[in-house]
């Protein structure tokens, strides 16, 4: 399974409620606001990082880009993708479930 | 592979419209089909052909109208969700067309991937 | 991930979720979800609902939306049993987190919890989210 997650975590609760539910092993794309999630740094990173033991974790550089910052600005463990990426995830992964 | 891509919002106001073009274009670019975009909820509002951005800015609804007359896509507005927001006949776009819910489950039932693309 | 079984005249049936995590009037997700069910059980498909999150609250018993001059659609889920939708799981968790108990609510949905609730989405072929 690949969850999809487009909001900011300091906004919206989606993340977090993916996170409590993703089957280990899952992929999670942060894409939209959602990257912000992904940004080291912030205090959410911890919980990101933390993540990425259970988790692939995915974000999408164009709205890394759109908002300001290079791939280099992630945490590491978080993978930079682009659009091409995001199509194959969605192949590799089987199923897809947005959190909106 | 195939695909049904859902757009649960208008253009503008969020991504999800932006987002769901991008994923069509590069699926697309790679070699793969998509079925159908399905649009549902203020997704509905895409098909208005009364749309009329600023000249620096993208056209989401003419971009949409392109790629279906490019590569043979299907848009389908759901004729409930529209009725509801005014999206009738005399307001669509080219290569949009309205049609029921079925339209959406059908191509989830004969896509491999569904990917929905909302707020 | 379960494979979609092909049944012997040759249909495709696949494993569908319809997720509600959205409470109902504040934004029209819940009601249009709903209409959606509606048309999928219409079809020969294996149908799923879940509620969590705030989706657990489009369940809640007494709403009263004459005074709001809208919709009060919580009414119809009671009729999806009618329509062949009978696979409606509810999150524990989350209705443990909003007050909410069984009686609260307009169905006698299965509550499930939220290791189940993992397990049920991961299942799915085809994930319908608002």
């Amino acid at each position: 399974m690949l969850h999809l997650v487009n909001k900011s975590p300091f906004e919206r609760t989606t993340l977090e409620a993916c996170l409590r539910r993703a089957a280990p092993g899952s992929g999670i794309l942060l894409y939209e606001d959602g990257v912000y999630a992904a940004l080291a740094g912030t205090s959410f990173a911890p919980t990101i990082a933390n993540a990425t033991n259970a988790f692939d974790i995915f974000v999408l550089a164009p709205d890394l880009a759109a908002r300001g910052y290079a791939p280099d600005a992630v945490i590491d463990g978080v993978r930079t993708i682009d659009y091409d990426g995001f199509v194959d995830l969605t192949i590799e992964k089987q199923s897809v479930q947005s959190w909106l | 592979m195939k695909f049904a891509i859902v757009v649960n919002e208008g253009p503008y106001n969020h991504q999800a419209s932006d987002s769901a073009y991008q994923f069509v274009t590069h699926a697309l670019a790679k070699g793969h089909e998509v079925l159908r975009v399905f649009f549902y909820y203020d997704g509905v509002l895409n098909a208005n052909k009364l749309s009329a951005p600023q000249a620096d800015d993208r056209n989401i609804v003419k971009r949409w109208s392109q790629l279906a007359q490019d590569n043979q896509i299907d848009l389908t507005v759901c004729v409930a969700a529209g009725l509801r927001r005014g999206i009738i006949d005399d307001v669509l776009a080219p290569g949009f067309r309205i049609a029921g819910i079925g339209q959406l489950i059908d191509s989830c039932i004969d896509a491999g991937r569904t990917v929905v693309f909302g707020d | 991930m379960s494979d979609a079984t092909e049944t012997a005249d040759g249909l495709v049936t696949k494993r569908f979720l319809y997720v509600n995590r959205k409470a109902p009037h504040g934004t029209v997700y819940a009601l249009e979800v709903l209409e959606m069910i509606l048309v999928a059980a219409m079809y020969e498909q294996d149908v799923h609902v879940a509620f969590l999150d705030d989706g657990v609250f489009q369940l809640r018993k007494n709403q009263a939306t004459e005074e709001l001059e809208m919709k009060d659609f919580s009414k119809t889920y009671r009729a999806l049993e009618d329509y062949g939708v009978e696979k409606i799981f509810l999150e524990k968790e989350s209705m443990e987190e909003r007050g909410l108990t069984p009686d609260d609510l307009v169905i006698p949905a299965a509550t499930i919890d939220r290791k189940q609730m993992t397990e049920l989405m991961d299942s799915m072929d085809v994930v319908l989210s608002a």
